[in-house]
């Protein structure tokens, strides 16, 4: 048979043709198209990996980003400062870079009070009213830390029992705070529940407070030269109360929440701080004992007696949300056998120091006495005065080191009074726990980090 | 527990800080200015307050400055936790750290004209004015 | 006010007053140591479900009711604004505890003394910080005057 013999060559001619039709080129090729500014490319013969992905030969990982991506594919949310759960008025320019978190600055100031303004306006005997609203999720370490300084400078030392008084109150606002701060974590990472039971704990202790100071919150109790009132009749009972209660209810939580896969999921191996980043940045406190140091101001320079009592520090070692939980539950109960140790060896005498130029006599005396007289009404007027110089006296809170640092110029006001709030430095390890993280984790870092931006601000 | 208070000129100031980051002071814990307003000359004092784990001390260092030089070295590349103490300081005091990173107001809105906690700022009272009572100028 | 006062329309203003205060939707807009009474006033022993308000809105586009717990500084206040704007009518306002209400013990550079200077206040609550008791009886006393008619909107 004679096959046809095909003339190839015309074929071509004919191919040049209409590709030169199609692409308006003398290039030709199937990549060539006529587009209004002449023939372009439409892609790139180098571009193989380009073609495999769309033709579905190559399968990338979603969350694998390149690390050369320019700026303009970065997104800027603002989590502003009225949001459900940033734990108070903190604002956070987070830089996202489709779902992962690149950069984070966070805005503070929105809440500032100009309270060590303040401070040099008010004397001594009135400088704990102002202090304790600083860190209103405990205010009595407040004005601990302002009374400790002050009673330094002056260079007194209060009676035993106004130093376990003090100690008593300190530790229960502790649970309190640490109550708190397990409840609005909870509810931020979903656990509704725990909002309703970690108030509902707090409840006793601060019905317990109300007996004693005469407030919930910001009781202006702990003042220079010792307490403001003694602890009123049947106290030991009240505390024996708490104590037999709050235990009973941390097994509630941990039955609910410790072996709970959706809480460990959600909390382990996030947002870690290691101890070298804790130290470099000055965050102390529940998030330096969860990465392992076992640093407490309450063992290593101890204040106000509470040296005499038995207790331990938890430390844990994995440094992530779940380890500083854990930490706040387990400080709990060393703080509730703190307590107990206090209610059972309760010394009697003075609540407050006897040296009538600094704490005013009782009211009953001021029928009496002229000169009780006269003292009360100097101490509530103008106040007692205190000699030159400065001191820093540094307590540990339930957030981490607190300090407060008073300059005296020898009248009745201090003339500088600062307080190092911890919530202001442990605030500057949240752009470091959030990089590189899924937003989705953003809310578990920041309750983790427990800030009170009452201290933040100031 | 150990305490001592160093005193130093502004140019010594980060040489002092240096040596005592080798010494082994891991934290730097406070960092706040003093206004001595005519009381006492130079005019502002830096106080920074130093901790270290491992020997369980304190160190506080005091600097003094000038009002005419309101400016002075500062200490984030040793410490980064020093970042938002001297943003605040520069906030209430208006002294400069040279080659912070980020040298804005902090605490007060952006566009706040003045440092609060100078000695010649007033507290901002407003007088308040009761009824009935003779008016408050 | 153009309408006749017949029977008909007094009762449908009496049943659409009444469903307003029935439930009442607070936005979060807790700032300092109030917003810690404002929390317990809504938790287990003092109970602001009952009232129909347990659920704080975020959104201030899905609230009606706006409770400026805490103090409100210099740099807060155009924010104050801004969610007091988004806020859909009717609205009421209460400022509770008494840096809102006056500035408080901080009469000075810092604080807005009293958030009135911003928004239109319908009830003050005093205190520092108030209990959850007081805040209850500010919340029944603002829906006993939008039952009155007091406040009209």
């Amino acid at each position: 048979m004679k096959s046809k013999k095909i003339n190839t060559s015309k074929l071509q001619d004919l191919k040049k043709k209409f590709e030169f039709w199609a692409t308006n080129s003398e290039e030709g090729g199937w990549n060539i198209s006529s587009t209004d500014e002449g023939s372009q490319k439409m892609l790139e013969v180098e571009d193989e990996k380009k073609v495999k992905i769309q033709t579905g030969t190559e399968i990338l990982d979603d969350f694998v980003i390149e690390e050369d991506t320019s700026d303009e594919e970065r997104m800027i949310v603002n989590m502003g400062p009225q949001h459900p759960s940033t734990h108070g008025v903190l604002r956070l320019q987070v830089e996202l870079e489709g779902e992962v978190v690149r950069r984070v600055k966070p805005v503070i100031g929105y809440l500032h009070t100009g309270m060590e303004k303040t401070g040099e306006e008010l004397n001594y005997f009135q400088g704990p009213t102002n202090t304790t609203r600083m860190d209103y999720l405990s205010p009595l370490f407040n004005e601990l830390v302002f009374s400790l300084t002050t009673e330094k400078l002056i260079g007194i030392e209060v009676p035993e029992r106004a130093q376990t008084i003090r100690i008593l109150m300190t530790e229960l606002n502790r649970v309190s705070s640490h109550l708190v701060a397990l409840a609005t974590g909870g509810m931020d990472i979903g656990a509704l529940s725990m909002m309703i039971f970690g108030f509902r704990e707090r409840e006793h202790i601060l019905n317990f407070f109300e007996k004693t100071t005469g407030l919930r919150m910001n009781h202006n109790y702990i003042r220079p030269g010792g307490v403001a009132a003694d602890l009123p009749d049947n106290w030991q009972k009240d505390v024996q109360d708490i104590l037999n209660l709050i235990p009973e209810k941390l097994k509630d939580y941990d039955d609910m929440l410790l072996d709970n896969p959706i809480w460990k999921g959600r909390l382990q191996n996030v947002g870690i701080l290691t101890t070298e980043e804790c130290l470099a940045y000055g965050i102390t406190g529940p998030s330096l004992r969860a990465s392992g140091l076992d640093w407490d101001l309450r063992k290593s320079q101890p204040y106000s007696g509470i040296e005499k009592y038995g207790f331990d520090i938890p430390v844990l070692n994995e440094s992530d949300v779940f380890a500083r939980w854990r930490i706040k539950v387990l400080e709990i109960f060393e703080s509730l056998k703190i307590v107990e140790q206090a209610m059972n060896n309760m010394p009697k005498g003075p609540f407050k120091i006897q040296d009538k130029k600094i704490t005013p006599p009782p009211r009953k005396r001021l029928d009496e006495s002229m000169e009780a007289l006269i003292h009360h009404f100097k101490i509530y007027t103008e106040g007692f005065k205190v000699p030159e110089g400065d001191a820093y006296v540094a307590i540990e809170s339930p957030r981490g080191e607190l300090g407060c640092y008073i300059v005296s110029d020898g009248s009745a006001k201090p003339y500088r009074m600062h307080v190092r709030g911890p919530s202001f430095c442990n605030l500057q390890g949240l752009p470091v726990i959030m990089s590189d993280s899924p937003i989705a984790d953003a809310v578990a870092a920041i309750a983790s980090l427990d800030p009170v931006i009452g201290d933040v601000d100031r | 527990m150990k305490s001592e208070v160093i005193n130093v000129n502004a140019e010594e100031y980060k040489e002092v800080i240096t040596n005592i980051k080798k010494d082994g002071y891991e934290m730097m814990v406070d960092l706040t200015a003093v206004d001595w307003y005519r009381k006492k000359e130079p005019r502002f004092e830096l106080v920074v307050q130093f901790l270290s784990v491992s020997k369980n001390s304190r160190k506080t260092v005091k600097v003094k400055i000038n009002d005419e030089n309101l400016n002075i070295q500062t200490i984030t590349d040793l410490y980064p936790g020093a970042n938002f103490y001297e943003r605040e300081v520069f906030d209430m005091f208006g002294i400069e750290f040279e080659n912070h990173p980020d040298m804005t107001r902090i605490l007060m809105p952006d566009d706040w004209v003045g440092h609060p906690l100078r000695k010649n700022y007033g507290s901002g009272r407003i007088p308040v004015q009761f009824k009935n009572a003779p008016k408050v100028e | 006010m153009f309408t006749p006062d017949n029977i008909l329309t007094t009762t449908i203003d009496k049943a659409v007053r009444w469903s307003r205060t029935q439930s009442m939707w607070p936005v979060t807009f807790g700032l300092a140591c109030c917003a810690i009474e404002m929390m317990a006033a809504g938790s287990a022993k003092y109970d602001l479900a009952r009232y129909g308000m347990e659920v704080f809105r975020a959104s201030p586009r899905q609230a009606d009711l706006m409770i400026v717990a805490g103090r409100v500084s210099q740099k807060m206040a155009p924010v104050l604004r801004q969610v007091y704007d988004q806020m859909a009518e009717p609205k009421w306002v209460i400022a509770m505890g008494a840096c809102s209400s006056t500035g408080g013990m901080f009469n000075n550079y810092a604080l807005v003394q009293g958030v009135d200077h911003i928004v239109p206040v319908d009830i003050y609550v005093p205190g520092c910080p108030p209990g959850p008791q007081s805040l209850m009886h500010g919340i029944l006393t603002l829906h006993q005057k939008i039952m009155d008619g007091e406040i009209n909107r």
